[in-house]
């Protein structure tokens, strides 16, 4: 038979049955949309996290209070207090540190903001100077805070753009405007450029206070959140790290650096971190991917080998007029193959425009894994083909007759 | 031209046997019109799927033209059933939600007939059926006998040296009936082989020859002298 005989045939039979061909279908369209969707949301989070790291730039270094356990976990929680200003301004000013450039000294805490009408719930870093430089911050507007800031308890504040658009609409200019933090009324000065970033790693929600203000009168603590510590060059970055880290265990008399009441970390630690935690997310969502896929695989066996008997009929009928079982297969294959393109492409559209919908949804960037597109039209496909072709190999062990009485 | 030698049919299903037919022994020559009757339940239906190469037989030979139809290859059979007998099934087997058209087209489609010429010919057929006006009606929208009729068309649609009928005028009107033995009769005057099954003594005097069946054997095989002949558009 020519190929359009062959298409038109199956195209016919799949018109005889057009729940069938729809169940099918859908089977095919939920299994493929549902890992393509699933798949790239894990990614796209994934990849977020990391550029937010590496945006932190490599010849940083995190000094957090408490002791190295399981990587970044334990320090991130910033629930110790062994830090303190004074550590941080020793570093700096220490002639056996020689690899550092400079140093930032950091106190952070969520907390509520209010603003005319507004409010809303923010992080609040105390910072110095020296943060705008070791974090690469840039200010878009205003000024960063600056020395005397810190040394006079000023009550000033920079907010980052997402805090000005939450606060006082987007593209306003808050400056000379103040801004209430617990209760407390601060000046603000500054406004930072953006730097991107979204969820639980947005970094332009945030406001940023002078650190002594922070810690006497907003918190009312003595202790230090973080050290960040800008080394050199990228290349002297270990080195830093052995010399920050020898100076800080002699200056809180420890001789052993397994009793380190800090832990020091890189930009790679972190990455390394993060990847194991957004890496567990996204195998997490493909874990419901391959559900979903299995769900929709045994949807179309279904679907399949609840017609097993009229199409054995229908073989059966095809045989006695001629067919032979070159032609028989070829028409199931075709159905089959149609079902999976048709299915695919449906698939593949829902998949994609629904990771796109929640990639801006969730500000993500968007991106597509051609492994999971491939791997998910290839499992729905197989089974579709497998089940699709269930009927003919079955029928073609029986006689016309036997196939056409079989029930 | 068909020649069955010792046919046995045993049905088993779950430990019980049912001898469907046993021992049959017979020939027709070519351009003869048989009658076939019997009581239901007599091995008529079982014989005529064995003469039509859609079933085995479980012992015995089968020879048609001069082969044997047990030692054929599957695409080898294909073609016999394509080509060589026109089958009518008793219970019409049409293509379901399939227009009548459709239908008789299909066994041309599997002889690789270009698609003009196919409908051309089916459309013919289903007027010599009287159908002409029912083309494009599914299966499902033709009553039992219309049905009948487009099985009858599509058993002719290659044209094939050998019809076989299983009470093909069980359910038309007599006059129907009539119409399609005339058919039949024509085609074995051109020299066609057909085989009908019947119940009916009125539609059994057209044959030449009846051949008499009960459970499962030939009880009489007879040449019928005062077979009755009628010509299309009489009565
Ligand atoms: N697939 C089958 N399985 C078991 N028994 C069958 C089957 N087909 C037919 N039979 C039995 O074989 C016998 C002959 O059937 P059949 O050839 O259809 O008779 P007829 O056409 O003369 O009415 C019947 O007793 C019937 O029950
Ligand atoms: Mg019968």
């Amino acid at each position: 038979m020519e190929l359009s005989e062959i298409l038109s045939t199956a195209l016919e039979a799949l018109m005889l049955n057009k729940m069938r061909t729809a169940l099918a279908t859908l089977g095919i369209v939920i299994g493929i949309g549902a890992v393509i969707a699933l798949v790239s949301l894990g990614q796209s989070s994934q990849m977020a996290v990391q550029s937010q790291i590496q945006s932190l730039g490599s010849n940083l270094l995190t000094v957090m209070p408490g002791a190295q356990s399981s990587g970044a976990v334990r320090g991130a929680s910033g629930g110790g207090t062994s830090l303190t200003l004074d550590d941080a301004k020793a570093i700096m000013t220490s002639p056996q540190v020689t690899t550092v450039a400079n140093v930032s000294p950091e106190l952070s805490r969520r907390a509520q903001v209010v603003a005319g009408g507004n409010n809303t719930n923010t992080q609040i870093l105390g910072s110095t100077a020296a943060y705008a430089d070791v974090r690469k911050i840039t200010v878009a507007s205003g000024r960063f805070i600056a020395q005397q800031d810190v040394d006079s308890m000023g009550k000033v504040a920079v907010l980052g753009p997402q805090v000005v658009s939450d606060l006082f609409g987007d593209g306003a200019n808050p400056i000379g405007q103040s801004v209430r933090i617990n209760g407390m009324s601060f000046r603000i000065i500054g406004v930072t450029a953006s730097k991107g970033g979204s969820g639980f790693m947005n970094q332009d929600d945030i406001i940023f206070v002078p650190l002594t203000t922070a810690q006497k009168l907003l918190f009312g603590v003595d202790y230090l959140g973080s050290i960040s510590i800008a080394a050199k060059s990228e290349q002297v970055m270990s080195q830093a790290r052995d010399e920050v880290g020898y100076f800080l265990l002699a200056r809180h008399k420890l001789s052993n650096p397994m009793q380190a009441d800090f832990t020091i970390m890189s930009q790679e630690d972190m990455l390394g971190a993060a990847s194991q935690i957004t890496g567990t997310f996204t195998m997490l969502l493909s874990g419901i991917a391959m559900i979903s896929l299995l769900v929709g695989g045994i949807g179309i066996m279904n679907i399949m080998l609840v017609t097993v008997i009229e199409r054995t009929r229908e073989v059966g009928l095809r045989k006695s007029l001629g067919a032979r079982k070159k032609d028989i297969v070829t028409q199931f294959l075709a159905e089959a193959i149609i079902l999976t393109v048709v299915g695919g492409v449906l698939g593949m559209i829902l998949g994609i425009m629904l990771s796109y919908v929640v990639s801006i949804l969730m500000s993500l960037p968007f991106t597509l894994s051609l492994t999971s597109v491939l791997l998910a039209i290839g499992v729905s496909g197989g089974i579709g083909i497998i089940f699709g072709l269930y009927p003919a190999q079955k029928a073609a062990k029986l006689s016309p007759i036997e196939a056409l009485r079989f029930e | 031209m068909i020649k069955v030698d010792n046919i046995s049919k045993i049905y088993s299903n779950d430990s019980v046997e049912t001898i469907a037919l046993s021992n049959i022994s017979f020939g027709i020559e070519k351009g003869e019109f048989v009658a076939i009757m019997g009581p239901s339940g007599s091995g008529k239906s079982t014989l005529m799927h064995i003469l039509g190469a859609l079933d085995t037989p479980t012992s015995g030979t089968y020879i048609l033209d001069g082969k044997e139809v047990g030692k054929l290859s599957d695409d080898e059979l294909a073609v016999i059933r394509n080509k060589k007998i026109g089958f009518v099934f008793q219970a019409y087997n049409l293509l379901p939600r399939t227009t009548a058209l459709k239908n008789v087209m299909l066994p041309m489609m599997y002889a690789g007939m270009p698609r003009e010429k196919r409908v051309n010919r089916a459309i013919e057929l289903l007027e010599m059926v009287g159908l002409g006006n029912r083309i494009n009606h599914t299966s499902n929208q033709l009553s039992g006998g219309q049905q009948q009729r487009v099985a009858i068309a599509r058993s002719l649609a290659m044209n094939p040296a050998i019809i076989l009928a299983d009470e093909p005028t069980g359910n038309l009107a007599t006059v129907q009936g009539e119409e399609i033995i005339a058919i039949f009769q024509e085609l074995s005057d051109r020299g066609h082989t057909v085989v009908v099954i019947t119940h009916e003594p009125p539609i059994a005097e057209h044959a030449r020859r009846i051949i008499y069946l009960r459970d499962g054997e030939i009880v009489e095989d007879s040449t019928n002298h005062k077979h009755r002949r009628v010509k299309r558009g009489d009565e």
